[in-house]
Formats: structure tokens, C-alpha cells, sequence
């Protein structure tokens, strides 16, 4: 099927099978690497990008669903010189450590922060409850996002 | 302290690539004429392979190739070989089954790959995959871990389904002090089989170079020099020299990614066989499925004291479950890496310990992080905290009253090691102090009234890092050296290059070993690159598991950084006309002493490289490698402390309080060891709490996928409160002991003496979910 998508900005047309999903889009026929998978349940978040602007996991949606539509994937929020604030802050409090949950992590968190700023510890666990990481135990993801959290409220 | 030298916080260098989105793992990697690869696995957990039809597969459009076992062994390849050789009991070598890559006659466990499917799309080969038709004889499936050694025999040769019967320690002198012991305690644990789940699946991209024989193998490797070994003189894919491994940013490990697997030795072989490049990367089923799972032991322990507390005898016996095959490190983890931490920080004069080493028809079971050490401190840690509620001692004290003492050292234990260092109360005390111990009854009070159950639970905890005096090692059973290799290349400019065989897979040595090296020449963080991970860079490792790339890797450095400063005061010297007993090399800068003469690391670096005034007895260049083959295990140890609340109508345990004070000896990056407790307590929370690999009566795999299979998430652990105290190793250069299993080690005995004190059931098992929890309360 033809669809046409707008992904970190710039727009793509694509001819893909109707049941290819957005994460191949983004990976195999953009070559955009930094949004990974995981999982094949829907169930770790590795993949998760924004799509119009919300948070989802890019592998449990078809192309057709994401035609038209405007995505924003890991290397659309930041570059190393000019990190997004929830970026800066993963580096900051040491939130990753193989890095591999860490683009998704950070796509939700990004999310989380911008639909309700005022968030308390608990409440980030339980918004960040669909993304796994295996090797930083969440405590100082945790504290990034409260971190970013402070710093888009100040 | 510099802000950037050893000690300091140093924010990692690795992040901006994976924040980015800029990391590159193996998946991210694709080469020109790619081809894709799928897996035919076994869907029963025994069977007799009587025939495999691929005309079906092989007429999908752009199919390449459907190779299988026999297609390999036709080729002569060879069985995936076990790493360490165990010794049984009356003396004779464990029994190894045959373990062939990909199974030709018999397959033995749900998921055992068979062959292996090559077409020009990933949607061609998994269509294909659908197409063949393999006809299995179902055999009788052997499941059971405590039935597995009356049972039929799975692999022929090996009866009883026994792998071996080993020992360690004394029994006679054990059994007679248990005997004469004023009171005995004795337990029955189960050590719930875990899935290990590194977020990255396993992947593996083949190159093969008609033109000159080069084979590569990218793969997701924590040690890919051991990969290049083991598949070129064992397997026999391609000589060692033709055969290039990297294993780029590898996504987590946790020992899942030590072994060398049937997959990427097909897909390497099969690159070669279809001449273009392979590539394959697991569904997370598959890896649920085929990837080395860890603990899954059965234990009935003994523990003797005397009148005063003091603990006179540990008596314990073991089944472990190896699974189908003996992986690369699967027989030294219930042995080697388990009996020999038995006597804890405890001076318990006797020990024995007798494990059985058993098959069944279950994926291979292998090195998970902490490997052996968990399931040892769960052993000591459970009895121990049982026996004090037995005799109506406090547990912390009766351990205080058991603890080694740091006048004792080198304490050597009943159970074949040599404790180098500790202060074990230092730790138990601060623990207490972080956790408010005496404060707890309050709050066990006001959990009571507002209708919850509160617990609490001690693991004072050891283990063995900085895998291995390699003599020892081998005479152990080990197969090769347990050395690490390090090289430093100082350019002719002033900036350094090192290369290491360990490998990072969230460790952050990019930035810690820089730490090092610029520490040690006095020289700017940002001049020093690491390179690791890479056989046509590297030369030689044995890469990263068991908490030795500091202790091994970082020693080796060192000695390398030692050479190149005795290289540099001999140039220092002769340039300044000064004898070399009087170079001084402090702070980047090669001084005369009693003179203000002096050279700076870059200025000798420049004179290696450009030798005018150059001593004639010495070669240009300014590099240097060195060897480090460590002198004994490093012992880190602490005191982890777990609180938590029941909810009696739910049966759901919240752990609500977590202490971690570790001595892991002299500490370069504050942060990222705090990073690495942080991430074992977790895998330690879920071990107790949440996870557990789970075969029904046929080896099916029930827990196959992450609905089935409970993986800790952001809202099932707390903040964590850790802090470490410090004992410097005393055999090597850094004093560093290895952090990165502690965390998995101690929390799991911590958690579950907590539980069961919340609950007041002893016997309640790994992982205490809700329903469990519930029936120990119920009824
Ligand atoms: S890849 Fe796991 S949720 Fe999408
Ligand atoms: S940093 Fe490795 S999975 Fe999160």
C-alpha cells in the first residue's frame, strides 16, 4: 500500500505491505536505528516513539494506521549538542547503562512529563510501567524524569 | 581527586551515542547482499528427527536455502563444547553429551534449533520456515528435576541423567560435628529457574570473503575473543586467523551473552555456504526459548551450632538442572562458582557440600548474573536467618557473633578459598544504621494497624569476582586462562588509544577505564579512547562476566601504563642527561629529582615516535601491552537489608524499603557502581518476587513470553538506599574488588527472609507471588 508520513520532520512516501509496521518503517526503510525492539508482545517498549504527538509503542502500529501521520523518533528530539532536556537528564543521573530500553524509555518519559508536569515518584513508576529496562532497576531513571520534570516546570 | 580521575562521578562518555539514538548494535548493522535468516526449532522436548522435507520452502520466491543439522555435520563441523571440565566424586571427568549446534538426530528441548532458513527477505524466510515439513518421533519428555535421575536416559552413555556427582569439603568431619551440635537447623529451598531477558535479543550478521577467506562475525557477545576460540578449535568454522568477531554495543548481558550458541555459529557457516551475508536476530520468543537460563536448583541444607550460637557445621546437598546440553560455563556454576562460597563471611569450621549435576529435557541452564554465588548466599542466608528465628536470637546479632574477623585475614575457608580482605561488621553496622533497625517494630506497628504485614530480612553476603588465578582455574577443570589482556597505544601526539579484551555491555568501561588511564598519566579524560570488543582490533580477552573487568581488565591496564612509565623515564633521561634512577614520573610530567627539570607525557611521547635524542639501546614507538593473570579471587561483600509490607486480603508483597552497603574495595566511578547495585537488586527483587521459568509436564515452555513471564517494571521496586564501605583488595594494583553482581546476589536471601518473617511461613518458595502469599495466609 501507498502511504505518506511525516517522521522527524521530514515527509516520506512509501510503497510497503499493508501489514508492516511502523518500528520496520522507521528502521529498515528509514534507517532510523535509534527506536529498537524488544519484544514481540507489545510489551517492553523499546520501540516507542510519538506518534501526533502522543506516545506508542511503533510496533503494534500498522502502516496504514500511520499514514499521514506525523511521527518523532529518538533523533528527532535532540542532537548531541543541543539534548533535549529529558536527554540530558538520562546522561545526567546515570538512567541507562547498555542504553538499549533508553530511546523508548526516553520517548515515554517525554510524554509523561509534558501531559502532566506535576508528577510524583510513584506516579512516573506508574506511567513508565510499559517500558522494561533490565539493567538500571528504574531508580535513577526515576529520578531523570523528576529531574526534567523540574526543569521544564522552572 | 581530579573531577575526572579515579573516584570522581564522571558522567558516561557512552550516553550521548544512546541517547541519541546513535548506538549501533548488531541489528542496526546490515551489510550489501544481506540475506535473512530464520531458525526451525524443535516444538518438542524430545524427539527422534526422523525426517525434514524442505521442496515446499524452497519454491517460496527468494528462498536461498534451507540447511539442517545433518547439512552441518556433513560439513564437519563440530559439537559446542562445555568450558570446564568437573571432576566427579570418585575422580572421573563429568559426562559431557554430545551438544551439536544444530540438532541432526534427536532434538532435546522445546526450541533446539535444527536448521536454519536463508532468503532474500525476512518475510520470505519466515514463510518458508511455515512450509517445512519435519517429521518427529515424540519420545518421553524428562521435565522433572527431582524425578529426572530415575528416569529414562536422555542423551545415550549417560545414566541416570547425571552429568556428575561432585563434592567439596569434608563430609565425615562435617557429619560429625552436625552430630554433636547443641542444635541443628535444616532447610528445603528451591532456586526458581530464570529467564535471564537482556533487553536486547540475540543477533548475529555473517560475512564470508570468498576472495580471501575472511569470515566476520558480528554478534551480541559479552566475550567475542572466547567466540573466535571456541569457533574456530572447536566447532571449526574457520581458523582463527580468518575469522573476525565484534560484538559492537551489546544491549545488557547478564552471562546470556557469554556462550556461544548454535545460531551465530549457523548463521557464520551459512554465510560461507550461500556466499552472501546472514543475518538473524531473535522474536523475543526465541529468546525465552533458546537462550542459557540460570539457577533452578533443589537444596536441602544443615546447619549445626553450639550452645553460644556459633555455628559448628554446613552440610548441603544440591540438584541442579543443566538442561538439555552442558553450555559453555553451565557445569562450573553449581560447583565451582556456588560450593565454594558456602561459608559465607562466616567462620564455620566444617563444610560439605555434595551436587548433582542432572540433564533434562529443558533449555541449557548456564551463568546468570551472580552465577552460582546467589543460589550459594540463598543457601547460607535463609538457614541462617531460619536458625536465629529458631533459637529466638536476633539475626543480625547471630551473625555479628559468626562473622570473620578482620584480624583474621587471609582467612582460608573449609571450602577451597583464600579471603584476602574484609570488615564485615563495618557493613552489617552501617546497614543497620541506613535502615533504622531499631526503629522497625514501630513501624511493623503501624503497618499491623493499618491492617499489613511487615518484614524484614538480612543477606550478609560474599562472593567471588575476578574470575580466575588462571592456574588454578585450569587445574579446576577450567579450559583455558582466565587472564585479561590490555594494550596502550600512546600516539605521537600525546593522546592514547587503549585496548581491551574485556567488554562492555552497560558497564560504562569506556569511561571508567579512561578514568584509569588518565589517572595514571596524569593526562585530560578526553584524551584517552577506549577500544573493545572487537577481534580485528583487540588482541586477545576473555571479555566480561563475573565481575572481573576492573579486578582483570583494569589491572591489566595498569601494568601496561607501569611499562610505558619506565619506557618513558629511560627517553626522560637520556633527553635531560639525567640518570634514570632519577626520573620521577608524577602528574603528566617526568621530573629530575632535586632539579626543576622536566618532560611532560607528551613531549615523550613525540621523542618515541621522532627519535633524535633517543637512548640507542631502546626502540622507538610508545605502546605497550601487558597481561594480567590475577593472584587470587577478589571477595567483595555486604550486608543488603529488605522491608516489606503484606497485604493479607491480596496476598501482594510491596518491598517498601531496600538497603545495600557493599564493600567492593576501592571504587573509580561512584555513579555507575551505585548504577550496577541498583540494577542487581532488581533482577534480585524479581527473582523473589515475580519471575520464574516454568515447563509444564510435556517441556512446553509456559512462561514464554512477557505476559506469561514477570519481569520487574518501574512500580515493583522502590527507590533503593545503597553506600559502600571500603576494604582495598590486596593483590591487585587498583584495590578494586567488581560491583556488578552484588546487587543479584544478596537481594534475593534479603527479600525472602523478609517475606517469611512478614508472613511467618518458612517454606514459602521463590518467586512469593500474590497467590502464594495468599494460600501461606489462608490456608
Ligand atoms: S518492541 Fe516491545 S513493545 Fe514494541
Ligand atoms: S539500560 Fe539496558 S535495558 Fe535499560
Amino acid at each position: 500500500m501507498q502511504i505518506s508520513l511525516t517522521v522527524n520532520g521530514a515527509s516520506h512516501a512509501l510503497d510497503v505491505p499493508a501489514n508492516t509496521l511502523l518500528v520496520d518503517i522507521i528502521r529498515e526503510h528509514l534507517g532510523l536505528t535509534g527506536t529498537h525492539v524488544g519484544c514481540d508482545t507489545s510489551q517492553c517498549g523499546a520501540c516507542t516513539v510519538h506518534m501526533n504527538g502522543s506516545a506508542v509503542k511503533s510496533c503494534s502500529i500498522l502502516a496504514g494506521q500511520a499514514d499521514g501521520a506525523e511521527i518523532t523518533t529518538i533523533e528527532g528530539i535532540g542532537t548531541p549538542d543541543d539534548l533535549h532536556p529529558m536527554q540530558a537528564a538520562f546522561r545526567e543521573c546515570h538512567a541507562l547503562q547498555c542504553g538499549f530500553c533508553t530511546p523508548g524509555m526516553i520517548m515515554r518519559a517525554i510524554d509523561l512529563v509534558e501531559k502532566s508536569p506535576d508528577l510524583s515518584n510513584q506516579a512516573v513508576r506508574e506511567g513508565l510501567e510499559g517500558n522494561l529496562c533490565r539493567c538500571t532497576g528504574y531508580h535513577n531513571i526515576v529520578k531523570a524524569v523528576l529531574l526534567a520534570a523540574d526543569a521544564t516546570r522552572a | 581527586m581530579s573531577d575526572t580521575g579515579i573516584g570522581a562521578s564522571v558522567r558516561r562518555r557512552e550516553d550521548v551515542r544512546f541517547i541519541t539514538g546513535s548506538g549501533r548494535y548488531t541489528d542496526d548493522i546490515n551489510q550489501p547482499g544481506q540475506t535473512y535468516a530464520v531458525f526451525l526449532r524443535s516444538p518438542h522436548a524430545r524427539a527422534k528427527i526422523s525426517a525434514v522435507d524442505s521442496s515446499a520452502a524452497l519454491a517460496v520466491n527468494g528462498v536461498h536455502a534451507v540447511l539442517t543439522g545433518q547439512d552441518m555435520a556433513a560439513d564437519g563441523l563440530g559439537d559446542l563444547p562445555c568450558g570446564w571440565l568437573v571432576k566427579q566424586k570418585d575422580g572421573s571427568d563429568m559426562v559431557s553429551a554430545p551438544h551439536p549446534p544444530l540438532a541432526h538426530t534427536v532434538a532435546n528441548y522445546v526450541g533446539e534449533p535444527y536448521g536454519i532458513v536463508i532468503a532474500e527477505t525476512l518475510a520470505a524466510a519466515r514463510e518458508a520456515a511455515e512450509l517445512v515439513m519435519t517429521e518427529f518421533d515424540e519420545l518421553e519428555p524428562i521435565v522433572d528435576l527431582t524425578g529426572a535421575r530415575g528416569a529414562d536416559q536422555i542423551h545415550e552413555g549417560v545414566s541416570g541423567n547425571l552429568a556428575y556427582d561432585w563434592e567439596l569439603g569434608e563430609k565425615a568431619a562435617t557429619e560429625a560435628a552436625l552430630a554433636g551440635a547443641a542444635h541443628v537447623t535444616r532447610i528445603d529451598l528451591t532456586n526458581n529457574r530464570l529467564i535471564p531477558n537482556a533487553m536486547e535479543p540475540r543477533a548475529a550478521l555473517g560475512v564470508y570473503e570468498s576472495a580471501t577467506g575472511e569470515h566476520t562475525l558480528y554478534t551480541t557477545s559479552q566475550n567475542p575473543h572466547l567466540e573466535r576460540l571456541i569457533l574456530s578449535a572447536f566447532v571449526q568454522v574457520a581458523p582463527e586467523h580468518k575469522l573476525r568477531v565484534v560484538a559492537p554495543d551489546v544491549g545488557g548481558g547478564f552471562g546470556s551473552k557469554i556462550f556461544v550458541y548454535a545460531e551465530e555459529t549457523a548463521v557464520i557457516w551459512a554465510a560461507r555456504k550461500v556466499g552472501r551475508p546472514v543475518k538473524w536476530t531473535a522474536d523475543r520468543s526465541e529468546s525465552f526459548l533458546a537462550d542459557a537460563h540460570g539457577r533452578d536448583h533443589v537444596t536441602h541444607a544443615e546447619l549445626g551450632l553450639d550452645a553460644d550460637g556459633r555455628f559448628v557445621a554446613l552440610k548441603v546437598q544440591t540438584t541442579a538442572n543443566l538442561g538439555a546440553y552442558l553450555s559453555t560455563f553451565g557445569s562450573s556454576v553449581p560447583t565451582y562458582l556456588y560450593g565454594t562460597l558456602l561459608a559465607g563471611q562466616y567462620a564455620t569450621p566444617n563444610i560439605y557440600v555434595e551436587v548433582a549435576g542432572v540433564y533434562t529435557n529443558t533449555a541449557p541452564v548456564d551463568a546468570y548474573r551472580g552465577a552460582g554465588r546467589p543460589e550459594a548466599t540463598y543457601v547460607v542466608e535463609r538457614i541462617v536467618e531460619t536458625a536465629a528465628r529458631e533459637l529466638g536470637r536476633d539475626p543480625a546479632e547471630l551473625r555479628r557473633l559468626n562473622m570473620i574477623r578482620p584480624d583474621q585475614f587471609p582467612y582460608e575457608t573449609p571450602v577451597a578459598l583464600v579471603y584476602d580482605t574484609g570488615d564485615y561488621e563495618a557493613s552489617l553496622d552501617r546497614a543497620l544504621e541506613h535502615v533504622d533497625y531499631a526503629g522497625f517494630p514501630a513501624r511493623r506497628a503501624a503497618s499491623e494497624a493499618a491492617g499489613r504485614k511487615r518484614g524484614i530480612g538480612f543477606a550478609c553476603y560474599i562472593e567471588a569476582c575476578g574470575l580466575a588465578p588462571s592456574q588454578l582455574a585450569i587445574q579446576l577443570g577450567a579450559g583455558v586462562g582466565l587472564y585479561e589482556s590490555g594494550e596502550i597505544r600512546v600516539n605521537p601526539t600525546g593522546n592514547v588509544t587503549v585496548f581491551t579484551g574485556s567488554h562492555s555491555h552497560g558497564q560504562g568501561h569506556e569511561t571508567t577505564f579512561a578514568q584509569v588511564v588518565s589517572d595514571k598519566f596524569g593526562i585530560p579524560f578526553e584524551d584517552v579512547e577506549i577500544v573493545h570488543g572487537d577481534t580485528g582490533r583487540v588482541e586477545f580477552g576473555l571479555g566480561t562476566y563475573g565481575s572481573r573487568s576492573l579486578a582483570v581488565g583494569g589491572s591489566a591496564l595498569v601494568s601496561a601504563a607501569d611499562k610505558l612509565i619506565a619506557k618513558g623515564r629511560k627517553i626522560a633521561a637520556h633527553m635531560l642527561e639525567a640518570d634514570v634512577d632519577a626520573v620521577e614520573f608524577s602528574d603528566g610530567q617526568f621530573l629530575v629529582r632535586d632539579s626543576n627539570q622536566a618532560l611532560s607525557f607528551g613531549e615523550v611521547a613525540f621523542a618515541a615516535y621522532v627519535p633524535t635524542n633517543y637512548p640507542t639501546d631502546l626502540e622507538p614507538g610508545f605502546s605497550e601491552k601487558a597481561f594480567y593473570d590475577p593472584e587470587n579471587f577478589t571477595y567483595p561483600a555486604g550486608t543488603h537489608i529488605a522491608e516489606v509490607e503484606v497485604d493479607p486480603a491480596t496476598g501482594v508483597v510491596t518491598l517498601v524499603n531496600f538497603v545495600a552497603v557493599d564493600d567492593f574495595g576501592h571504587v573509580i566511578n561512584p555513579m555507575i557502581v551505585d548504577g550496577q547495585v541498583h540494577g542487581g537488586v532488581a533482577q534480585g527483587a524479581g527473582q523473589a518476587l515475580l519471575e520464574h521459568g516454568i515447563y509444564d509436564d510435556f517441556g512446553q515452555l509456559v512462561t514464554g513470553s512477557y505476559m506469561d513471564y514477570c519481569m520487574p517494571r518501574a512500580d515493583d521496586v522502590p527507590d533503593f538506599l545503597v553506600d559502600t564501605t571500603v576494604t582495598p583488595c590486596t593483590h591487585n594494583p587498583l584495590g578494586v574488588k567488581g560491583c556488578g553482581e552484588a546487587g543479584a546476589i544478596g537481594s534475593p536471601a534479603a527479600i525472602m527472609n523478609a517475606v517469611t518473617d512478614a508472613v511467618g511461613d518458612n517454606g514459602l518458595s521463590m518467586p512469593a507471588t500474590p497467590e502464594k502469599v495468599w494460600r501461606a495466609l489462608h490456608g
